[in-house]
């Protein structure tokens, strides 16, 4: 794709967040999207076994925030984090052989779905204690201000996290010392089955960072573009030194929060309802309106997503499972005992 | 060498490693300002600055968490706990993250952190104050537990615990923040996994860690004067556990009883006891017997108290039973 004359004006400004490029945004939400499908029949296959949660529906957020922070920063994510692992630019072959549990994967295996690491990609994990990773951002970014670098931290929580206390021990440490951390609560509505209005006293929980003296916006969740530029904003006041910031992304999961989901807790017109606001779909359709790409553009853009994770599972498929003699393995840097 | 207190010894590790290692820094409830509830950190604020010596909020979980992330960012980052008690509160730190990170992620994230805590009774302060949970620590793969006895372990096993590149859970005892000992000036290093021969005997193998080695050695000489010469064991870190002197020692006495302050049941004890019947079923003359903290949240009541702790003439009595 060729830059408009915008981009290139904003890539040329010193300190100023390059424009989203809407068409590659769009490709890693349809890689996201068809990555996390291949996942779930997979899944029915039985090739993935233990908790899968996939983050259909949600794609606009890891992609509108990754790509708006530099390659080095950090992410600390939580359980659902396929979306984030692969718009950080995992591989996706080894993203899917870490969910088969094969020693090509990520985390050679010893991981699963909820524990994706690439510590070359600066993607330090997903964690899958709800809170108990934000307190490792916290420690991420103050080492990065105690060595005086601009790299910031990144942390992924979702709505269920706010009414931990780790959520208001990190929110404070990181406003007292001023932490260059964002964290990007990722509000679907739902804590597991629980929606947040019956177990939430502020259901806003940007407000609850604001609590804290924490820049908190909220923005469309649902709108990549939107969460582009909000995180550029806030990213850059956060790699300056001003403190922590916090962005409450609303946003919606299609699918049940684990495949072993019934779904009794809501109901099929909520679902539908904001089906209907997919992130996909909507700025497919923006962009076929503004013809910034036509439809055969998004024909192979499918194809190619569609090939990546087919390529994916095949190498899942083909990899070999961890040796059972690795059993110990890694409990220690130096292995002088076990 | 230098007469030193224990917690001075404590203090010599402390202010070589943040002289020597700028990745070393300090951080904790009250250690800067007030000087460190224990005094072990006492002027390491004023020498070292608020950089490298960090006042944190009560705020257990987040102060362990992220000295892990920042250890994860490649940092050697010390965070003091004040009290075990306290570590409760920053138990899904130690045990869900620093424990576990390295071997989740298949080797690609180093932890080395040094998280230090008081730990122990004695002092009447009460249930909430007054614990031993290095058994638990203990029973983590993925964490090394170091257990200083004495002026000389503890400057020297603290000098390991920020070099050895893991988790390490560094238990002191608050009953030996006063005790004095011969220290060597000069840095040393105490390798984890290796127990001190405190006191060679042929009768009977008192196996003591932290504070109740000073119970077991006050036993071991009021039955030296009856002829009875027990072989005292310091086993300073419980993992790695030096299984190797423990056998040995058992394998020349025949008798071994292990003494610690934590609650019998479930205690870290059984878990010596276990180990020795598994590898030296053959060399007992008699079944391992402990001799441990009562199974009670620990009463204020000085009477009561003591009552509740591992105590020298109890030693005496049980020894008596075997021999």
């Amino acid at each position: 794709m060729g830059q408009t004359t915008e981009q290139q004006r904003a890539r040329s400004t010193p300190g100023r967040t390059p424009a989203a490029d809407p068409v590659a945004l769009l490709r890693t939400m349809m890689e996201i999207r068809r990555f996390e499908e291949k996942s779930a029949e997979m899944y029915a296959k039985g090739r993935i076994k233990g908790f899968l949660h996939l983050y259909i529906g949600q794609e606009a957020v890891a992609t509108g925030v990754i790509a708006a922070l530099r390659s080095d920063d950090y992410i600390v994510s939580h359980y659902r984090e396929h979306g984030h692992a692969l718009a950080r630019g995992l591989e996706p072959r080894r993203v899917m052989a870490e969910l088969f549990g094969r020693e090509t994967g990520v985390s050679g295996g010893r991981g699963g779905s909820m524990h994706l690491f690439d510590v070359e990609k600066s993607f330090l994990g997903g964690y899958a204690i709800v809170a108990g990773h934000m307190p490792l951002a916290c420690g991420l970014a103050l080492a990065e201000q105690y060595k005086g670098t601009d790299r910031i931290a990144v942390n992924f929580i979702g709505d269920g996290a706010v009414n931990e206390g780790e959520f208001h021990e990190a929110l404070n440490l990181a406003a007292v010392w001023k932490l260059p951390v964002l964290f990007v609560n990722e509000n679907n509505l739902y804590g597991m089955g629980t929606d947040i209005r019956r177990v939430s006293a502020v259901v806003e929980t940007h407000k609850r960072a604001q609590a804290y003296g924490i820049a908190a916006e909220e923005v469309d969740g649902m709108d990549v573009r939107a969460v582009h530029e909000t995180t550029a904003r806030l990213a850059q006041r956060v790699r300056a030194g001003e403190g922590p910031a916090f962005i409450e992304a609303k946003c919606y999961r299609f699918r049940g929060h684990s495949m072993a989901d019934a779904e009794h807790y809501r109901s099929k017109e909520e679902v539908e309802r904001w089906r209907r606001l997919d992130p996909i779909e909507t700025l497919k359709a923006s962009l076929l309106a503004d013809h910034a790409i036509s439809d055969a553009d998004i024909e192979k853009m499918q194809a190619g997503a569609e090939e990546m994770a087919r390529d994916a599972a095949q190498f899942a498929e083909e990899s070999a499972a961890p040796p059972v003699e690795s059993l110990y393995r890694h409990i220690f840097k130096e292995r002088r005992d076990v | 060498m230098s007469e030193l207190t224990y917690r001075e010894a404590l203090r010599q590790t402390l202010r070589y490693q943040l002289q020597h290692d700028d990745r070393v820094f300090l951080m904790g409830e009250d250690i800067g300002a007030y000087g460190g509830s224990y005094a072990v950190t006492k002027g390491l604020l004023s020498e070292f600055g608020e950089r490298r010596v960090r006042d944190t909020p009560i705020a257990e979980s987040v102060v362990v968490g992220a000295g892990i992330g920042a250890a994860m960012a490649g940092l050697r980052p010390m965070v003091e706990l004040m009290t075990i008690n306290f570590s409760l509160l920053a138990i899904d730190q130690i045990v869900n993250n620093a424990a576990k990170l390295h071997y989740m992620s298949n080797g690609q994230i180093d932890v080395p952190i040094v998280i230090r805590m008081a730990g122990g009774a004695g002092s009447q302060l009460g249930a909430q104050h007054s614990q031993s949970f290095e058994g638990w620590y203990a029973h983590v793969p993925g964490l090394k537990v170091a257990v200083p006895s004495t002026p000389y372990d503890a400057k020297g096993l603290l000098m390991t615990a920020f070099e050895d590149g893991n988790p390490v859970i560094f238990i002191e005892h608050t009953a030996l923040y006063t005790s004095k000992g011969e220290v060597p000036d000069e840095p040393y290093r105490i390798p984890f996994g290796q127990a001190e021969v405190y006191r060679a005997g042929t009768d009977v193998t008192l196996i003591c860690y932290s504070g109740s080695l000073h119970q077991g050695i006050g036993a071991a000489q009021r039955l030296a004067a009856e002829g009875i010469e027990c072989e005292v064991l310091n086993l300073r870190t419980l993992r790695p556990l030096d299984v190797e002197t423990i056998l040995a020692s058992v394998r020349k006495t025949n008798r071994a009883i292990v003494v610690e302050d934590d609650w019998r049941f479930g205690g870290f004890g059984g878990e010596i006891a276990a180990m020795i019947q598994e590898h030296a079923f053959d060399d007992l003359d008699a079944p391992v017997l402990r001799c441990s903290g009562a199974d009670v949240p620990m009463p204020y009541a000085g009477a009561l108290e003591q009552a509740a702790l591992p105590q020298e003439a109890e030693i005496v009595r049980l020894v008596k039973t075997m021999v």
